[in-house]
């Protein structure tokens, strides 16, 4: 196993779970309900655990330290898919975002403890198929509430779905480091799952009362560095502490 | 229409062979999401094994009002408390 490969492989993976808690987090407090309040920072603390758990693996491929790598990367050198950058725009764009994320989730994580060749890698599938059969539960469940709820609901839910769909293909189809990685071992081809993942979809869109059309377009480039408008403005917030206060801690 | 989400009273039972107490209530959609909803508000330090929520208007309550006709008449029999028995040493947990 080539360590610089594995290195970059999890910082895909790493990324995902700290941008997407990132996000959860901004919720927090603001919420309609305690409840789902609750509920999101729940998921938002399970994502930035995996997140962490996966630092630290990086940390010992590279021998630089946890917080070098999470906090103080420019841009240009995060590699999470766009999908999990996208806004708070509204609690539907919250869920669709959620319930695409997780569903992929669940076919890549039982993949990766399954077949990669990192004992690391393998054991961190493994504790978070558990935590993230939690969130699909959960995002699944209010995707068929929004979807099949009121017409309001509906209509927001279906715009949040057709402006978030360009953004699928890109945690399919492999990007040069998924490639290297697949090649030694250490990765897993996730283009082999885009059916099956679409066939979840089908049927619960059909459920939800959602309408799906293939985009006309996709948009990637996360993967490689290559972000959306809004992942400054994430970085500037997430990473303020480190910036500002070095080396500080708990 | 009224827009408040129904009220869930939520028993939690902390391990196996315990018995479910009530821990606090909740508001909910629906029974799914009032279980997803306990499972997040009363369970994140591993307070439990298992979970019960019911809509709290199914409670049937008694009175306060009617404490004294309910209540006060066992103030006197102390003949139903089983303390008039000598016990063991070796009985521990009685």
């Amino acid at each position: 196993m080539s360590k610089s490969i594995a290195y970059r492989y999890t910082l895909q993976i790493a990324d995902n779970s700290l941008i997407l808690g990132h996000r959860l987090t901004e919720l927090c407090g603001h919420c309609a309900d305690t409840e789902i309040d609750l509920a999101i920072s729940n998921i938002a603390l399970d994502l930035l655990g995996q997140s962490r758990m996966l630092f630290q693996y990086a940390a010992s491929l590279s021998g630089s330290t946890e917080d070098e790598i999470a906090m103080l990367r420019s841009e240009g050198e995060y590699v999470n898919c766009l999908l999990v950058e996208q806004q708070n725009e509204d609690f539907s764009q919250v869920i669709v975002r959620q319930y695409l994320f997780d569903t992929y989730y669940t076919l890549f994580l039982k993949a990766l403890s399954q077949s990669s060749s990192s004992d690391e890698l393998r054991a961190f599938a493994n504790k978070t198929i558990k935590e993230n059969a939690y969130h699909v539960r959960f995002s699944r469940a209010w995707l068929m509430r929004l979807g099949d709820g009121t017409q309001e609901s509906h209509d927001k839910t279906q715009a949040s779905l057709d402006f978030l769909k360009p953004y699928i293909q890109e945690l399919f189809i492999p990007s040069q480091v998924d490639t290297a990685a697949i090649a030694d071992g250490v990765g897993v081809d996730m283009s082999k799952y885009v059916d099956q993942f679409h066939t979840t979809l089908q049927a619960d869109f059909a459920e939800a009362t959602l309408s799906w059309e293939a985009p006309k377009y996709h948009v990637s480039g996360g993967k490689d560095g290559r972000h959306s408008e809004h992942m400054g403005f994430i970085l500037s917030e997430l990473q303020y502490m480190q910036r500002a206060y070095p080396n500080s801690e708990w | 229409m009224n827009k408040e989400w129904p009220l869930w009273e939520v028993f939690i039972r902390s391990k196996a062979g315990l018995h479910h107490q009530h821990v606090g209530s909740l508001h909910a959609a629906d029974s799914e999401m009032a279980l997803e909803n306990a499972r997040d508000v009363y369970t994140r330090r591993q307070e439990g094994v298992s979970i019960w929520v019911v809509q709290s208007n199914s409670i049937i309550a008694s009175n306060p009002e009617e404490n004294t006709s309910f209540f006060d008449p066992a103030e006197d029999k102390i003949y139903r408390h089983p303390t008039f028995y000598e016990l063991p040493d070796e009985l521990k947990h009685m």
